[in-house]
């Protein structure tokens, strides 16, 4: 029988029971680039294989939605379009095309990353590779139809730039695109992992997140415009760090609209937030969550 | 001494027994509740086996060891000893309840072959994906993409996506890109047993080419003793979550068999029903030993054995089989004797026969003893069948030293020159 020796040696990695809080492997995700890029591949290699239109059907989808929206709230309800008093005239399709890829690209993402170890767990459980990769590869993924959406939304603001009758303008706010879009990640991805990393112990929170959203879309202004939120609710309204994304969104597309400057650091405050505390609950639970799913 | 590339010191891994991870909010509400009004678990399954709270299972039990840098150590014990458990804590998969494991460099786990495959893609970009996924950058993968879909024997097909693969191409593929992993410490479990015989042949001689020759430390969980002693310079067998060997192979394989019993020369089958292999109705075997035996050993070309037996009616003809198998339970051969019950035709009875093994080499061998007639058409009927004391043969031929495990345990006599 061996002895062990007392020899501690300099070990490169160390696997103990304890977990610092903010342990959070953020460097080791990092070394794992090259399996996020690859993960992006399959994931939209996978997702059109076999699909006459392929990545087409990123379009179709928010195009209807928009319709639709366009129909029903702007002409049926008569919604306002408006978010800031005046008479900017806006086109209505623009305006709800705008929310809709926002949004879209939003509840697509949470919805993906919030099931981040159940759909995994296969791979999971036979190799260790920072679980953060998997929400992260998600993400990236869904940006790839987000900038489909995106192409598809300028050819028609510019259709409507050119035949004119509006007062949509190209200004250097465009400029804020990338930021909005950081932010878009970093809100959809906090709440994802939030989301994943409870779920493995309880999965009713699977079955709350597509109702959840459901609910949340009403309190974005993708169907509205922000003139209809009363001025008391403001605040609070504002606090939902997916409504000022949206504002931003078309202030910056545009040239004009809501913005306000203490609105936005907040909306950034509290994503930012969301997204710490996603990151910790996240690398708390993916030490033993093969234990537990 | 060389490097020490892993430790693991006083690991433990603690289980929850019961349902966990099936549970839902509600049902842990509602059993919050009853516990609060002092009333039974209402979610609880009707006549289910009931676990108090914080009834556990050690899975791992205060396991110790240090490997150094090119070793090969065997890890080997019965099913639920915590081989599994151990590797998929060495491997990052789940945490060590207590415990420290210290790891000096990167570690490659292929407790499955390829994981991560995904159908759509090419066989080119798996071995991509699975690479990464095991902790390859894409450049290390770019300059051994060659080797591995050489290794992998499909190299015809490598564009073709992988749901179109054959299952004995898909494995080779996979095991391919484990294979060429670049980590210093390599995790296995019973993987080798892919695709056919020639790959699997290949399969272990890589991995023997890895260690030895690049001095990569590889930990190796198997079933299969004979693959243990072709890999593995050391073994650790587990047992109920502690390690209760860690030394020589053989010494090893035999503590896992179970073989350190001493006195077992000589079987009472009224004393140990467990050795009975077959349920003999009309005879049974009362007894067996091995005479002729100094010190528990026995000279090969003579060995005597001595069985009694007892019968329900009188049986004509009794005969007699002697199997010899290694302890991993490879059959070596077998001897008859007939009609040892030299016509007395009595209901009990007892015989010595004698047997000149002189062919087989030296070692520890587990036998069978079985009790059969044969009737005039030459097919056999079975009286019963029991297993027999262990043999240890010693002395024989000592003109060179015979190396069982690649030439076999049976020593043909000498050739001669015509």
């Amino acid at each position: 029988m061996r002895k062990t020796t007392n020899e501690t040696g300099s070990f490169k990695t160390i696997i103990t029971a304890e977990h610092r809080l903010l342990d959070l492997h953020l460097r080791e995700t990092f070394q794992y680039r090259d399996l996020i890029f690859l993960f992006v591949k399959r994931n939209f290699t996978s997702l059109y294989k076999q699909t006459i239109l392929g990545p087409l059907w990123a379009i179709i989808q928010p195009l209807l939605t928009t319709v639709v929206f366009t129909v029903i709230f702007g002409n049926l309800a008569k919604l306002t379009t408006a978010d800031i008093p005046g008479d900017h005239a806006v086109p209505g399709f623009l305006f709800y095309m705008a929310g809709n890829i926002c949004w879209s690209y939003f509840s697509s993402t949470l919805q993906a990353t919030s099931n981040t170890f159940v759909v995994n767990r296969g791979t999971m459980g036979k190799v260790y590779y920072p679980r953060l990769v998997s929400p992260i590869a998600t993400a990236f993924s869904n940006l790839i139809s987000f900038g489909i959406q995106l192409v598809m939304f300028f050819t028609i603001w510019a259709i409507y730039y050119f035949t004119g009758g509006t007062s949509i303008r190209l200004t250097p706010l465009l400029l804020m695109l990338p930021l909005l879009v950081l932010q878009m990640i970093v809100v959809s991805v906090g709440v994802g992992i939030i989301v994943s990393s409870v779920t493995t112990k309880y999965r009713d929170l699977a079955m709350l997140v597509g109702f959840g959203l459901q609910l949340w879309h009403y309190a974005c202004p993708v169907a509205y415009g922000l003139q209809l939120v009363p001025e008391k609710w403001k605040t609070l309204y504002m606090l939902n760090p997916v409504t000022p994304i949206i504002t931003t969104f078309r202030y910056s597309a545009f040239g004009f609209g809501y913005f306000d400057i203490r609105d936005y650091l907040v909306s950034w405050a509290v994503s930012l937030a969301v997204f710490f505390i996603g990151l910790v609950l996240f690398s708390r639970i993916e030490r033993t969550f093969m234990d537990t799913i | 001494m060389e490097e020490l590339m892993l430790k693991i010191d006083n690991v433990s891994k603690l289980y929850k027994l019961g349902q966990i991870g099936r549970t839902t909010l509600r049902d842990e509400l509602q059993r919050f509740s009853a516990r609060l009004h002092g009333r039974e678990d209402p979610t609880k399954k009707i006549g289910a086996k009931t676990y108090k709270i914080g009834e556990t299972f050690l899975a791992l039990d205060g396991v110790s060891f240090e490997v150094r840098k090119g070793e090969r150590v065997g890890i080997i014990g019965h099913n639920g000893a915590g081989k599994s458990t151990l590797l998929k804590l060495i491997s990052r998969i789940t945490a060590p309840t207590a415990g420290m494991i210290g790891l000096n460099g990167r570690v490659a786990s292929m407790l499955e072959v390829g994981t991560g495959f995904h159908g759509e893609l090419t066989g080119r970009e798996n071995v991509y994906l699975n690479g990464a996924i095991m902790g390859m950058t894409k450049r290390e993968i770019d300059d051994k993409i060659e080797d591995i879909i050489e290794f992998s024997e499909v190299r015809q097909f490598i564009d073709t996506p992988v749901k179109r693969y054959s299952s004995g191409m898909y494995v080779k593929l996979a095991f391919s890109v484990a294979a060429h992993l670049d980590a210093e410490i390599m995790i296995m479990d019973e993987i080798l047993a892919v695709g056919d015989m020639a790959f699997q042949k290949k399969c272990l001689e890589k991995m023997n080419d890895v260690s030895k020759n690049e001095g990569r430390t590889v930990l190796y969980v198997s079933h299969n003793m004979n693959t243990i002693r072709e890999l593995c310079d050391r073994v650790i067998v587990l047992d109920h979550g502690k390690v209760v060997f860690d030394g020589s192979v053989e010494d090893g394989i035999e503590v896992y068999s179970g073989q350190r019993k001493e006195g077992s020369w000589r079987v009472d089958y009224k004393l140990a029903p467990e050795l009975r292999l077959w349920n003999g109705r009309i005879t049974r075997m009362r007894s067996a030993e091995f005479l002729n035996q100094s010190c528990c050993q026995t000279e090969p070309d003579r060995i005597r054995l001595k069985v009694c037996w007892e019968s329900d009616t009188v049986v004509k003809d009794i005969c007699l089989r002697l199997e010899f198998s290694k302890s991993d339970g490879t059959k070596i051969g077998a001897a008859c004797g007939f009609g040892i019950d030299k016509g007395e035709h009595r209901q009990n009875g007892e015989a010595t026969v004698v047997l000149d093994a002189s062919s087989l080499v030296s070692g520890r061998y587990e036998t069978i003893i079985n009790l059969f007639t044969v009737n005039e058409f030459g097919s056999h009927k079975n009286l019963d069948c029991v297993r027999g004391p262990d043999i240890e043969l010693v002395g024989g031929r000592s003109d060179i030293v015979w190396n069982a495990r690649k030439w076999g345990s049976v020593r043909f006599p000498d050739m001669v020159t015509e």
